[in-house]
């Protein structure tokens, strides 16, 4: 195996450029995709353990649809499909004046996506809280909405952080996904250094190393608002 | 705008037939092959010889760090420099995904082999059985027994990930149905076709995975 090895390529012009302004779009698109993840994902895993039959078969459905198909194919579906199936006016603006229609189809399809995720966690989060728990909040004359507000979510919240810190590592590497409609972002910008300048390990490695960043950042990030929403006397606790 | 052309799905049901077909290899390959490997990075991890768990560690997390796409692309770059001749994306992406799976499934075997009774591997001990035969006639099988649902889960995920071969222009279900979508002009159909086959797919398999679950219980 001969090499020609040239780490000095990655701190060169253009490709230095390239390199910062792809972390910047996939640091972009996770982010904004997590807060429509986490925003459908509440609704939708609170949706699940609703009293109302209806509310948690609509709900179910939403996981179900969104988990059973490659993100992939949903990425395409957005970007390709979609505005062909809005009304004309607004498939029109879709295909012609939206500002930056892949990075928006990105975080859509992402985050809508990820929201499937969420609210399998937030639902067993919600499970996991003992029965008793809102049969007396029912018994003491609490309405549904007030279980919720003042029992069921404070208590589920600490159950309900740890796994998200996995979903928030995966949005950023799903967010690479983002590449198959043409957003260069971090991995579609080392690999097209790799492909001008034949340095392809060089590349690729850096790719990596930032990803690990990412992934290190994020759990640190996640672990400090662990440490903050504990409640006390709970397993983990300390 | 909603004249759909089902024609053209019918007309390229032979040519589709052959991208999943690929899918499936791909899918069972990289299952059995991740398992295997996913076995050996986990007994590594228990083994107590602080070398080899940390090096299985890092492995395991460096990999589940990084996203499969630049798995794929470092393997569609390093394998055919490593052999010295081209040898076919079918077997760089198989190694990718063989190597990158079984950093997942390490981590659900992990959680299998810590769950058998501690009891269980004293009571191999004192008849007399060495490591190997603890893991192999009793760790292992029960393990393994626990975590069939768990696995099966990670197989529909990974014929999920198995789209992504895409972005090296490997013949799987979804390129195929990208190269048709694109000649015939016809987006709408055939990406909609795609959903509908890999929903229709994932979501037997979790419905298998729910009959596995209420028997394991």
């Amino acid at each position: 195996m001969n090499y020609n090895w040239d780490w000095s390529i990655l701190f060169q012009e253009p490709y230095l450029g390239w390199l910062i302004s792809g972390v910047q779009w996939t640091v972009a698109v996770a982010l904004c995709a997590w807060v429509i993840a986490i925003v459908i994902g509440a609704l939708v895993g609170v949706g699940r353990t609703v009293p109302n039959r209806a509310v948690r078969k609509l709900c179910a459905a939403y996981v179900e649809l969104f988990r059973n198909i490659p993100l992939l194919v949903q990425m395409f579906v957005w970007y390709f499909v979609v505005p062909e199936l809005m009304p004309e006016d607004v498939g029109r603006w879709m295909k012609r004046d939206m500002p930056n229609p892949e990075f928006v189809t990105a975080v859509v399809a992402l985050g809508v996506y990820t929201a499937s995720r969420v609210a399998e966690q937030v639902r067993a989060g919600i499970e996991a809280v003992p029965r008793g728990l809102s049969d007396a909040a029912k018994a003491s004359g609490l309405s549904i909405a007030q279980t919720y507000r003042y029992v069921l979510l404070p208590i589920s919240f600490g159950t309900i952080i740890p796994p998200l810190t996995s979903e928030f590592l995966t949005i950023f590497k799903n967010s690479s996904l983002a590449l198959t409609i043409g957003l260069l972002e971090l991995t579609a910008q080392s690999r097209q250094i790799a492909e001008y300048t034949f340095h392809g390990f060089e590349a690729f490695t850096a790719a990596t190393v930032i990803y690990v960043a990412i992934a290190l950042v994020a759990t640190i990030g996640m672990h400090i608002l662990e440490r903050y929403t504990r409640i006390p006397g709970q397993l983990g606790s300390g | 705008m909603f004249n759909l052309d089902l024609g053209v799905i019918v007309q390229s049901i032979p040519f589709l037939w052959q991208g999943m077909q690929l899918s499936l290899t791909l899918t069972f390959l990289a299952v059995c092959g991740g398992i295997f490997f996913g076995t050996i990075l986990a007994l590594m991890r228990l083994s107590g010889f602080l070398p080899l768990s940390l090096l299985s560690a890092t492995y395991v997390n460096l990999i589940r760090s990084v996203p499969l796409i630049l798995v794929i692309f470092w393997f569609f770059f390093l394998v055919p420099l490593a052999v010295g001749r081209p040898i076919g994306g079918f077997y760089s992406a198989l190694i990718a995904f063989v190597l990158f799976e079984a950093a997942y499934y390490s981590e659900i075997i992990r959680a299998g082999i810590q769950s058998v009774a501690v009891g269980q591997v004293q009571a191999g001990r004192s008849t007399g059985l060495n490591y190997w035969q603890i893991q192999r006639y009793i760790v292992l099988p029960q393990a393994f027994r626990n975590m069939i649902p768990i696995l099966v889960t990670q197989g529909i995920i990974l014929f999920q990930d198995t789209s992504l071969v895409f972005v090296v222009s490997l013949r799987d279900f979804m390129t195929a149905t990208s190269i048709i979508a694109r000649t015939e002009g016809r987006l709408i159909e055939m990406y909609l076709f795609a959903a509908l086959v890999y929903f229709v797919i994932c979501y037997a398999g979790s419905l298998l995975v729910r009959r596995l679950e209420v028997r394991a219980a």
